[in-house]
């Protein structure tokens, strides 16, 4: 069992629960991530580590509560335990003194996995841009804390809300030719890495993005997450999270990306129906 | 023995063969003829008394059989239920000459099951530690020997469960989960320590272990790298690798969605390719799961089929569709990318190849397509790299395999190996045969 031991509320919908896992924190590295299964009914989910203390033997993580699994998750507190918590997995990101300007873009929830590479790569001595975005003000995270790893820091939202009205990927476009960065990293949804991609694709700047696929082990055993780079198969779990954005089909993994969609709609509704009967303290029958 | 109809078992996940009755089993133990030389020992990879266990069942002492066959065997249950005993211990029974051999398998399932409580050997402790990578058969055989030595055991296992394939890959119809915690709970209580949730090679190293103290590491890691086909098609929505649908049905309980939250999903069509035990589970699964009509895609014929006897058997009663000297040759999709068919090619069989058998060849113009939804690759499984990659120094053979000496004793110091990590996928008893003999061979080198 691994406890919380703080839990925060981000955003709307957006939380960040700091986990007792000593073993996992002594070996983290920037871009690995996590599994996590709740309890014995629960799945396997992966999640992008945001932050880690050794001495503390503690790892945060960020999660946005849009399925049934986070939105129970969200429901936990600070003294409840999660009953399985594995990693670090995944490949860390390389960071080398190669790297003189890079670009973090960051959307949505995507932010937090950004964070940890930001600040290494600032410690590294790289001089660092970053932009934020989400869809409005309440989706904003981590603004202090990316500007705290941050050269510069934009931050825009869709609706224009809050900082400049657009998308990551508009500002980015507008910094390309102007600031000329040897490296750029983006994180968040699909679509947002797919046009960040093809916006660094016309200046040729070499691109990370982060996949979050669909994991079952998480340890390159199932090969559900797999996905196509530069035409050959790799698995996101062991030969990733991290992979060279220019190279990524996007398109398949977007279709590989809803493979589940009908069932994620059934375990929600379920869930919120399960939870609305224990709310109202009692089930319909009793209340006749 | 008497099994599940299957009509009827094709609707759940309960166990098929159900056990012998005691009558049954008296019965049948009273057909061993007590060899002066019994052969079937020969074929138990883990040297099984199979005459001593048989004769005490013949004399009603059931519980007298089930501490023979512990002296020597870690698991009986599970092994009672999946050796191939038809090629192992059963293929040596002289009475397999004229008729059916004795059915060694089977009684030691019910000398197994009618375990009451455990009997723990008195162990004196040495204080010495030794950690095992894994815990499916290889390690869990090896933990447990060396625990009765007095060896400080700690096994890490990087799922949430224990069990390796007997968790995540052999279905419960097949070997109930309730018989793989049994057995595992018997090694716990031989003073073994499970830690689940490590993934040694990235939450931690094997030189990290040894500085915690582990004077001899045994790794058993197992096969747990999925093949593909190959061909065009196959990150289509809709097929799977066998571990993946294995996986997400047996360790996390898919076919009990939504109560348990990890989902599935079958068309109702579905191709496995494949002939092995693997793809009998995923075929058998499929079926239960709720597809209509369920294939078995092989590109050779029956006689070449690596399966067990018993799982061809069961597959054929409950209705799979057996396509042989068939290969796939290419995954269709539809425009939001999932599987609407396979197209294959006929095989035709040539002269034996270096496995011994004989090699499939394509028919010229012979290709045809099947209306599938959903693809299950089954074509076995290769070492998974993890630990090997994060483990300086540990020699590979060239399909990356682990190298080890005649005492499974790998290139690094103290470090042994065994089971499919070594040998490439095999099977349960097998790999409980390493472990016994890495056991072995780690109690020499530490006394």
């Amino acid at each position: 069992m691994y406890k919380i031991l703080e839990t925060k509320q981000l955003a709307k919908e957006i939380k960040l629960f700091v986990v007792d896992a000593p073993r996992v924190a002594k070996a983290c590295k920037p871009g690995q991530f996590i599994i996590l299964k709740i309890n014995e009914q629960g799945e396997r989910i992966p999640l992008t580590i945001y932050d880690y203390n050794v001495g503390q033997g503690t790892i945060s993580i960020i999660f946005q509560e849009v399925g049934k699994t986070t939105r129970q998750l969200g429901k936990l507190k600070a003294g409840d335990e999660i009953q399985d918590f594995v990693g670090p997995l995944g490949k860390p990101i390389e960071v080398n003194d190669s790297h003189k300007r890079i670009i973090c873009v960051g959307g949505g929830v995507g932010v937090a996995p950004v964070y940890p590479k930001a600040r290494a790569l600032k410690n590294s001595g790289a001089e660092v841009i970053s932009i934020i975005g989400a869809r409005s003000k309440d989706l904003i995270i981590l603004e202090e804390e990316m500007k705290a790893v941050s050269n510069e820091l934009y931050v825009c939202t869709d609706d224009g809300s809050y900082g400049e009205h657009g998308f990551v990927t508009q500002v980015l476009e507008k910094l390309l030719p102007i600031k000329t960065p040897d490296l750029v990293i983006a994180i968040g949804p699909l679509p947002m890495m797919r046009a960040c991609c093809q916006a660094t694709k016309k200046f040729n700047v070499p691109t990370l993005v982060s996949l979050n696929s669909i994991m079952v082990d998480g340890t390159g055993m199932c090969g559900s997450c797999r996905v196509t780079i530069g035409g050959e198969t790799k698995f996101a779990c062991v030969d990733g999270p991290t992979f060279d954005g220019h190279l990524v089909d996007f398109n398949e993994l977007m279709l590989r990306q809803v493979r589940f969609v009908e069932e994620e709609k059934v375990a929600l509704q379920r869930y919120e129906k399960m939870e609305g009967v224990k709310e109202n303290g009692s089930c319909c029958c009793k209340s006749r | 023995m008497p099994t599940q109809e299957p009509k009827e078992r094709i609707k759940n996940f309960n166990e098929v063969a159900l056990g012998y009755l005691p009558v049954q089993a008296i019965e049948e133990a009273k057909r061993c003829l007590k060899c002066k030389k019994p052969k079937c020992i020969d074929g138990c990879p883990v040297g099984v008394d199979i005459p001593g266990f048989i004769d005490v069942i013949a004399n009603g002492d059931f519980q007298s059989a089930i501490a023979k066959i512990k002296e020597k065997n870690n698991l009986p249950a599970i092994c009672g239920r999946v050796c191939p005993q038809e090629t192992q211990c059963e293929s040596l029974c002289v009475l397999g000459k004229k008729q059916e051999p004795v059915a060694i398998g089977r009684l030691e399932r019910f000398a197994a099951d009618g375990e009451k409580g455990f009997a723990i050997p008195e162990i004196s402790p040495n204080r010495k530690k030794v950690a095992v990578i894994g815990s499916g058969p290889a390690g869990l055989t090896c933990a447990a020997d060396l625990a009765k030595w007095g060896y400080e055991v700690t096994i890490f296992e990087s799922l949430h469960d224990t069990g390796g394939v007997l968790r995540y890959g052999i279905p419960e119809f097949r070997l109930p989960k309730a018989i793989v915690d049994k057995e595992v709970d018997y090694i716990k209580k031989l003073g073994v320590h499970i830690e689940v949730n490590v993934v040694v090679g990235l939450t931690n190293t094997i030189d990290e272990l040894k500085t915690d103290g582990f004077k001899a590491i045994f790794i058993g890691t197992g096969a747990g790298l999925p093949y593909f086909l190959g061909i065009p098609g196959e990150n289509l929505n809709g097929v799977y690798s066998a571990n993946e649908f294995l996986t997400r049905t047996n360790l996390m309980k898919a076919y009990r969605f939504p109560e348990y939250d990890t989902p599935i999903k079958v068309g109702r069509k579905v191709a496995v390719v494949g002939a092995g035990n693997v793809a009998m589970d995923a075929a058998r699964c499929a079926l239960r799961l709720g597809a209509e009509e369920v294939f078995i895609v092989y590109r050779r014929s029956f006689e070449e089929m690596p399966a067990r006897a018993e799982e061809v058997h069961h597959a054929q009663e409950e209705g799979i569709i057996f396509k042989l000297l068939t290969a796939p040759t290419k995954i269709l999709g539809n425009a939001q990318g999932w599987v609407v068919a396979m197209e294959c090619i006929q095989m035709e069989l040539g002269t034996p190849d270096e496995s011994g058998r004989r090699k499939p060849i394509p028919i010229p113009n012979s290709e045809f397509t099947m209306e599938v939804e959903t693809v299950i690759s089954a074509l076995g499984q290769g070492p998974n790299p993890l630990l090997l990659q994060a483990t300086k120094g540990l020699e590979l053979n060239k399909r990356g395999n682990i190298v080890v000496d005649e005492n499974l004793k790998t290139s690094l110091d103290g470090v042994y190996a065994g089971g499919d990590i070594v040998t490439g996928a095999a099977t349960v008893i097998s790999a409980m045969g390493a472990g016994k003999k890495a056991a072995e061979a780690i109690h020499q080198y530490l006394s």
